[in-house]
């Protein structure tokens, strides 16, 4: 491990903001995220809480600012690279290869960081590739679905095998927008078991706007309002705070 | 994870259905139907139209069928190559095989360019910028009257003989002529399906299927399609060159939008995305095109009509629509 790497803080963003024209979806946002744990980020919808999501994993550039990862600046990196820093994220919608092969879904995600240009040998030939997906797709829970088209799975089936691509970066961070939106009782209960799982050997940052949900496994939260960052600290000291309580908890609770 | 294993044994040590053996064998599949093809045609000359323009849809279906964009343009790329390995030829009196190396180089240089400008954007927009320059290119070789002979095309490509390794062919003979056409078709069936089965070729069908998925995979969405556009250009070139052989005249035509949109029709006729499609659909159109017009002088109106009759009913198109039918 170089000495970076062993740094508490594995992101961090200094003023960032992002306009839309003249509307101010995010102002001036300062916050560091720890390295190991689970930091969710939550507010009342429109707070900014998907931007914030975006500019992290390098879809959006700030207007100002800066984001910062293990001390590197990668604020203007086109995004993806970012996979290759070790930056994975999912997203809010699910977003997979329709019409591939459950296996295959997560076997291209593998394959980004062995071969993208080679167009002579058969795929086939890279080695341990196809075995690494199946690994993983037991770790989602998805084992028995390798041969599915990944369309035709359930709703809950295919966030899973969003995470489970998510991972073949192989990721020191994870980013994960709204995991289980649209999900079943029973399916979120099973991908909260799952992000618990996966935060033990890396940092995940939840974007989620059920609160309830996040408070029980998150180590740090952060609250978005109207763009601001309007309180953070441990879901404690957040249930605690008075401003929070007021635009968040006091309305509506979820 | 010693629980997956019995998952890599079973899917390692699966015994392949004749559908599977076939979709592996399919460049060997593709070669013996081009060798028998000539005797079930009704005069070879057609043969040989339709292992070019099949050769060219194939190389507009990578572009279109496995990486889903839709250029209006690939005109270009087929005459650039023909135009090319035709002035090799009459203005430079370089022998076939070199003037072939040249029709291909070329029409990969054309795809960077047109592909560099024109890949940034998408649907719509990128098929009216492809046409765009695609007429850019058709007035260029319109105005350099000295080299391409203008509206009146490029003529006095005479190839007679093709000489290989002490072999001697008499190119002029219908047959040896279709036999040295098929070779370099069969050629392009193996790299084209050596490209499908590559990491890259994995590469190009996840941006097809999901551009923000793999650009946040960690893939080069701009780069994969740049490069696939200029793959395909190497095809489109390759068929150029071949045309440009076999009717040892360039007309300006070859670049006019309708060979654009030709292969479209072929390619959506035949089945885009499949390996054999778009062979397949050259094979129809042009079947079409000189049967027809044996009984009528309207035989766009019939090719026309079966082609909307195409669209309408079976979207997979003729080949992809025979697949999924035998497919166990």
């Amino acid at each position: 491990m170089t000495a970076t790497a062993a740094s508490p803080i594995i992101l961090r963003t200094t003023g960032v903001s992002k306009m839309f024209g003249k509307f101010v979806a995010l102002n001036n946002i300062s916050a560091e995220f720890e390295r190991g744990v689970i930091t969710s980020i939550i507010g009342p919808n429109g707070a900014g809480k998907s931007t914030y999501f975006n500019l992290l994993s390098g879809a959006f550039r700030p207007t100002t600012g800066k984001v910062e990862f293990e001390g590197s600046d990668v604020t203007n990196l086109p995004q993806h690279r970012f996979a290759h820093l070790g930056i994975a994220k999912s997203f809010q919608i699910t977003n997979i290869f329709p019409h591939l092969s459950v296996h295959e879904n997560v076997r291209v995600g593998l394959q980004a960081f062995v071969s993208r240009y080679d167009i002579w040998r058969p795929r086939s030939m890279l080695p341990g590739l196809a075995e690494r997906a199946d690994e993983l797709l037991a770790l989602v829970g998805l084992k028995d679905r390798r041969a599915r088209r990944a369309r035709d799975l359930a709703h809950g089936e295919q966030r899973a095998l969003e995470i489970g691509m998510a991972l073949a970066a192989n990721p020191r961070l994870l980013l994960l927008d709204e995991p289980t939106a649209g999900m079943s009782p029973e399916e979120t209960r099973v991908m909260m078991d799952l992000i618990v799982r996966l935060a033990g050997e890396r940092t995940v940052i939840l974007v989620e706007h059920k609160m309830k949900l996040v408070m029980g496994i998150s180590h740090r939260v952060l609250v978005l309002h109207h763009g601001e960052l309007l309180a953070q600290g441990t879901p404690a000291e957040v249930r605690q705070n008075e401003q929070v309580k007021r635009v968040y908890l006091g309305q509506r609770e979820h | 994870m010693i629980d997956i294993a019995p998952t890599i044994a079973a899917s390692s040590s699966r015994s392949y259905n004749w559908f599977d053996l076939a979709k592996r064998h399919r460049v060997l599949l593709a070669s013996i139907f081009v060798l028998i093809f000539p005797f079930v045609m009704p005069f070879t000359a057609l043969a040989v139209n339709i292992l070019i323009y099949g050769l060219y849809a194939l190389g507009f279906n990578l572009l279109f069928g496995y990486l889903g964009l839709l250029s209006f343009g690939h005109a270009a790329l087929f005459g650039t190559g023909a135009y090319l390995c035709g002035i090799a030829i009459v203005h430079f009196g370089l022998p076939w095989y070199a003037a072939i190396a040249i029709g291909v180089l070329s029409a990969l240089v054309m795809a960077t360019l047109i592909g560099s400008l024109a890949i940034r954007t998408r649907g719509i927009y990128f098929a009216m910028v492809t046409m765009a320059l695609a007429q850019c290119v058709y007035y260029i070789f319109y105005q350099a009257v000295d080299w391409t002979g203008g509206e009146n095309g490029l003529r006095g490509i005479n190839v007679r003989a093709i000489n290989l390794f002490g072999l001697h062919f008499d190119f002029i003979n219908p047959l040896v002529r279709y036999y040295v056409v098929a070779s370099f078709v069969i050629l392009a069936f193996f790299v084209l399906s050596r490209i499908l089965a590559s990491p890259f070729g994995a590469v190009i069908e996840a941006v097809r299927e999901n551009e923000a998925r793999a650009r946040a995979s960690g893939y080069n969405v701009v780069a994969t399609r740049l490069m696939t556009f200029i793959l395909s250009g190497g095809f489109c070139g390759l068929a150029g060159s071949l045309a440009a052989l076999h009717l040892s005249i360039v007309p300006i035509e070859i670049l006019h939008y309708e060979t654009s949109g030709m292969v479209v029709m072929m390619a959506l006729l035949g089945g885009m995305g499949t390996f054999f499609g778009p062979f397949v659909g050259a094979a129809v159109f042009l079947l079409l095109e000189n049967l027809v017009s044996l009984w009528t002088v309207h035989w766009q109106l019939v090719v026309g009509g079966v082609f909307v009759v195409c669209v309408l009913f079976f979207p997979e198109g003729i080949w992809g629509t025979i697949l999924k039918r035998i497919k166990p």
